[in-house]
């Protein structure tokens, strides 16, 4: 009931955001510094013909606020007009880009989260020990290997001299290929989120082994896994699925290099190419997904801890 | 019990003369870090306890008694090590395998500890804390569990309902209950809790304290309780043992040892804990501060604050001698000095004269009609609604000191903050002598500076009142430059430190090399040197040990007479208002629901609440209906 409701108000405060982005990201046409008709144009001949449909499609005559208008309009029903280099509509390049960069990025996720986590709470028990000590060492590692140059000695190590797995492209539709093809670059994306992630989940262990609760829960005959998962786990999970949160988002970015290295077309790429060459209506329309995906991130993160801690969900009654 | 071995064809053989000792615990020590360079925090605890009865274990912080109950549960804290033996029922338990303490822990040894705010799991409901806790029966559906989970509350005295609520939706007596609950829900044959009641109010402690002794008769569980506090041994033990810097002073029932103290340390605990019933005319604090374990192997660990020490005293560690029927002490001169240490109790005992009031007609704060409400706004759901000061009349005339006395959340506090500008007030007056200080935010900077120097505050905590990166001399001169007059800085933080008791040397030392005591006097210094005409004392002896304790509350006696202080004192503790104020306001739900001057309100109160309180103060509550206790309870009646 009271999630719902936080949902509802969320859901709301989400909308106008939208709103007030959307604003940004159609003002990024009028502040290209040569003027919209020839960014719209782009490569196509000036010619008359040209020159009048493409100020009626984008209604280059009327006030900036019109013209808006009839973006908001459009964009609301999908449409972010025509790509200038390929002049296919925004939509659909858009569609055939995201899939492979969402599925890199919750890929990355899931090795930070099954990895990190776990590595970090036994981390945090074992402070101090040798196991400690190596994983805080590898996380120094982690954290200062950028993902590209990375990414470059999978490829070499993982890919020409053992010949595990494939080293370029996305693969094909079939999922044993796409995981196939997509491991190495979700190595190379997690690699430096998983050292963070394990030190978050370190320190969190490691402050929440030493509360009194924990101490109280031993000495009553608590068995050890409901202490580790009921104690220990979900009083950590709440650092670690705001850190998460924020995560996942710098991995939606951080596939850019990724992508390049290994040559995937996702929309990190496209979005290069795009601002490459000025195809405004393609970054108008990735800024848009982009912003909402993040949206959507922080929405999931608020909620999930909504679930996890009861003081956050306290409502009249207490 | 001195003469006990290690071997254990002899525990067996004891155990079997004595089928009633359930722990043995012989030649217990505690150290930190790698042998044998380790720091030794607890040495040669011998001890034993029987089925049924009740121990206290009392000493001040550094005494070792919390490290002897954790080593006792196997649950010391991370780099510390326990040697020496401890038997339950035929097990050891020093380096127990896991195998053997998931037989013992929770069915056979539970642990209550301190903090009801920090103890249970902040993301279960009480119910999954019992259900967590009892037995795994599988045959039990979940009806039966239900039923089960509510009789647990019930034998805690709490509502079924509570099984649904959070930690953070119950108040620290009933988290403390809720915790009792689940560390009984095996039904152990020894409890040991470590200082259950010292976080609650003042009622709620002794609700709880009685709770906790009618379940360990109706059980005839054995109960090991560490405590700081003697009263609250004596209240419910049958014998006590009292601990000084890791090492066992004295072992006396209870009833013997608050009339005839076997060691000079606890006679020196006896007095040092002011009367609620009369005013004393000098508190007797021990002097200097409790040492480190490490610095006191070769001699007596109390030779250097004993007023009877002779050279025979530092030669070497006086051993634990029987003294008299189950009895033991840890004192040389013990024979020569019996009769002495006896009298001093007397000293606590002779009531003298509270000072006279000070004249009320030249008022220097008036307060009138003050008003204070909180608002907290959540994620979700409405904002709440907390009123702290509901109308508060109040008048503090010049050298008079005013006692505030209630529970926490009875607005006692945010008075103080109001005072100070800290807090401001929905609506009413502050007036210091003249001056209208009701919202600080709109008076002009030279009033505000003015109103500031006007009013000083001793915090509660001293271990988080001082700077930790600045020296003593860099704080105390901070405050001298805002008074602007000072044209020797040095000699002036001199003089302000040999004022509060403290050697001048001490301005070069960092707040981290002091005691709880001497940080509490760098405070009340830092208080004074702005030469204020209020103090404002919230709680200052609750966060410090009771030897400490008669030291600040003496010094602050004397900064009071000689500057003509007038003094606004906050307390749970109604001794220490006994003792150190001219006229008490109780404050409950934030209204005023009794004033007067001390001892006619102590005396004889009228309202239900202040006598609650006064009936729950520890000692003169349990006096009556606990047989091992009468001559406690004539002393405090």
């Amino acid at each position: 009931m009271t999630i719902a409701l936080f949902l509802l108000r969320r859901l709301g405060g989400m909308v106008v955001l939208l709103l007030v982005l959307s604003l940004l990201v159609f003002g990024l046409l009028a502040l290209s510094p040569v003027s919209e008709l020839t960014t719209l144009l782009g490569t196509q001949p000036s010619t008359p013909e040209a020159v009048q449909a493409i100020t009626a499609e984008y209604h280059l005559n009327d006030p900036f606020l019109v013209q808006y208008w009839h973006w908001l309009v459009d964009a609301l029903h999908g449409n972010f007009g025509q790509s200038i280099q390929s002049g296919e509509p925004v939509g659909s390049v858009i569609v055939s880009h995201l899939p492979v960069t969402l599925e890199l990025a919750l890929y990355a996720g899931l090795l930070v989260l099954v990895l990190g986590v776990p590595v970090g709470m036994a981390a945090g028990i074992r402070r101090g020990r040798v196991f400690d000590r190596g994983v805080s060492g590898l996380t120094i590692v982690g954290m200062s290997a950028p993902g590209f140059s990375l990414g470059i000695l999978l490829i070499y190590v993982f890919g020409v001299a053992l010949n595990w797995f494939p080293v370029f492209g996305p693969g094909g539709d079939q999922a044993a290929d796409r995981v196939a093809h997509l491991t190495l670059p979700s190595i190379a994306l997690a690699a430096g989120l998983i050292a963070l992630i394990v030190r978050q989940t370190r320190a969190a262990t490691m402050h929440v082994m030493e509360q009194d609760y924990v101490t109280f829960a031993r000495a009553r005959g608590i068995s050890r896994p409901r202490i580790m998962v009921s104690y220990a786990l979900r009083n950590t999970g709440l650092p670690i699925v705001t850190a998460a949160g924020l995560q996942l988002i710098v991995a939606i970015s951080g596939t850019v290099l990724v992508e390049s290295v290994f040559s995937i077309p996702g929309a990190g790429q496209l979005m290069v190419q795009s601002i490459q060459s000025a195809d405004i209506p393609v970054v108008q329309g990735l800024s848009f997904f982009v912003a909402l995906l993040v949206m959507v991130v922080n929405l999931i993160v608020d909620v999930a801890v909504l679930i996890i801690d009861p003081r956050t969900r306290a409502a009249a009654r207490g | 019990m001195t003469n006990f071995t290690t071997s254990t064809q002899l525990d067996e053989t004891e155990r079997a003369v004595d089928g009633a000792t359930i722990l043995t615990v012989n030649a217990l020590r505690v150290t930190a870090g790698a042998a044998p360079g380790g720091r030794t925090l607890v040495s040669e605890v011998s001890f034993q306890l029987g089925r049924g009865e009740t121990l206290g274990v009392v000493g001040e912080s550094g005494s070792g008694k919390s490290l002897t109950a954790k080593a006792v549960v196997g649950l010391l804290p991370g780099g510390l090590r326990a040697q020496g033996s401890i038997d339950f029922a035929g097990h050891q338990l020093i380096d127990a395998t896991h195998r053997t303490w998931r037989t013992l822990r929770g069915p056979r040894i539970s642990l209550l500890l301190q903090d009801p705010f920090t103890m249970l799991n902040p993301l279960q409901t009480a119910g999954t804390h019992l259900a967590e806790s009892l037995r795994r029966d599988k045959s039990l559906d979940r009806g039966a569990r239900r039923a089960e989970i509510a009789r647990r509350l019930g034998e805690v005295g709490l509502a079924p309902e509570v099984a649904d609520q959070y930690p953070f939706q119950l108040s620290g007596g009933m988290r403390q209950r809720v915790a009792l609950a689940a560390a009984l829900a095996r039904d152990p044959e020894l409890l040991i809790a470590d200082e259950p009641t010292t976080a609650l109010d003042v009622t709620t402690q002794a609700e709880v304290l009685q709770l906790l002794k009618d379940i360990q008769r109706r059980r005839g569980m054995s109960l090991m309780l560490i405590t700081h506090d003697l009263r609250v041994a004596f209240s419910i033990c049958d014998r006590v043992q009292v601990m000084y810097a890791g090492l066992l002073m004295e072992q006396s029932p209870a009833a013997v040892l608050a009339t005839d103290p076997g060691h000079p340390y606890s006679a020196g605990l006896l007095i040092a804990d002011p009367p609620v019933t009369h005013y004393v005319a000098e508190l007797t604090a021990i002097p200097g501060s409790v040492p480190h374990a490490e610095d006191v192997v070769d001699t007596c660990a109390f030779a250097a604050r004993c007023s009877w020490v002779k050279p025979e005293c530092t030669a070497a560690k006086p051993p634990l001698v029987s003294v008299g029927p189950s009895r033991t002490s840890a004192c040389l001169r013990l024979d020569e000095i019996r009769e002495e240490l006896r009298s001093t109790l007397d000293r606590i005992d002779d009531p003298a004269p509270p000072p006279a009031l000070p004249a009320a007609d030249n008022a220097v704060v008036t307060v009138t009609e003050l008003r204070k409400t909180f608002h907290t706004r959540r994620l979700v759901g409405k904002a709440r609604h907390t009123m702290a000061l509901d109308g508060v009349n109040l008048q503090i005339a010049h050298g008079e000191s005013v006692g505030v006395v209630g529970e926490t959340g009875s607005g006692k506090t945010t008075i103080a903050r109001s005072l100070l500008g800290l807090v401001t007030p929905d609506s009413g007056q502050i007036s210091l002598d003249g001056m209208d200080v009701s919202n600080y935010r709109r008076l002009s900077r030279l009033t505000r500076r003015e109103a500031r120097r006007f009013v000083q505050m001793v915090f509660q905590d001293p271990y988080t009142s001082l700077n930790p990166s600045l020296s003593i001399g860099t704080t105390l001169r901070e405050v001298l430059s805002v008074r602007g007059d000072v044209t020797d800085p040095g000699e002036e933080v001199a003089s302000l430190l040999g004022r509060v008791g403290l050697p001048a040397s001490y301005a070069q030392r960092r707040p981290a090399t002091l005691s709880g005591g001497e940080r509490q006097r760098v405070a009340i210094a830092r208080a004074i040197a702005l030469r204020p005409r209020l103090l404002v004392c919230d709680e200052p002896v609750a966060a410090l040990d009771v030897s400490a304790q008669a030291q600040v509350l003496e010094l602050l006696r004397d900064i009071r007479r000689s500057d003509e202080l007038s003094t606004l004192f906050i307390t749970h503790d109604l001794s220490v208002v006994r003792q150190m104020t001219d006229r008490i306001i109780v404050l409950y739900h934030g209204q005023i629901v009794e004033a007067g001057d001390t001892a006619t309100v102590l005396d004889n109160p009228q309202h239900t609440y202040t006598q609650r309180l006064l009936k729950a103060a520890p000692g003169v509550l349990s006096g009556a209906d606990h047989a091992a206790d009468p001559a406690w309870g004539e002393g405090e009646a």
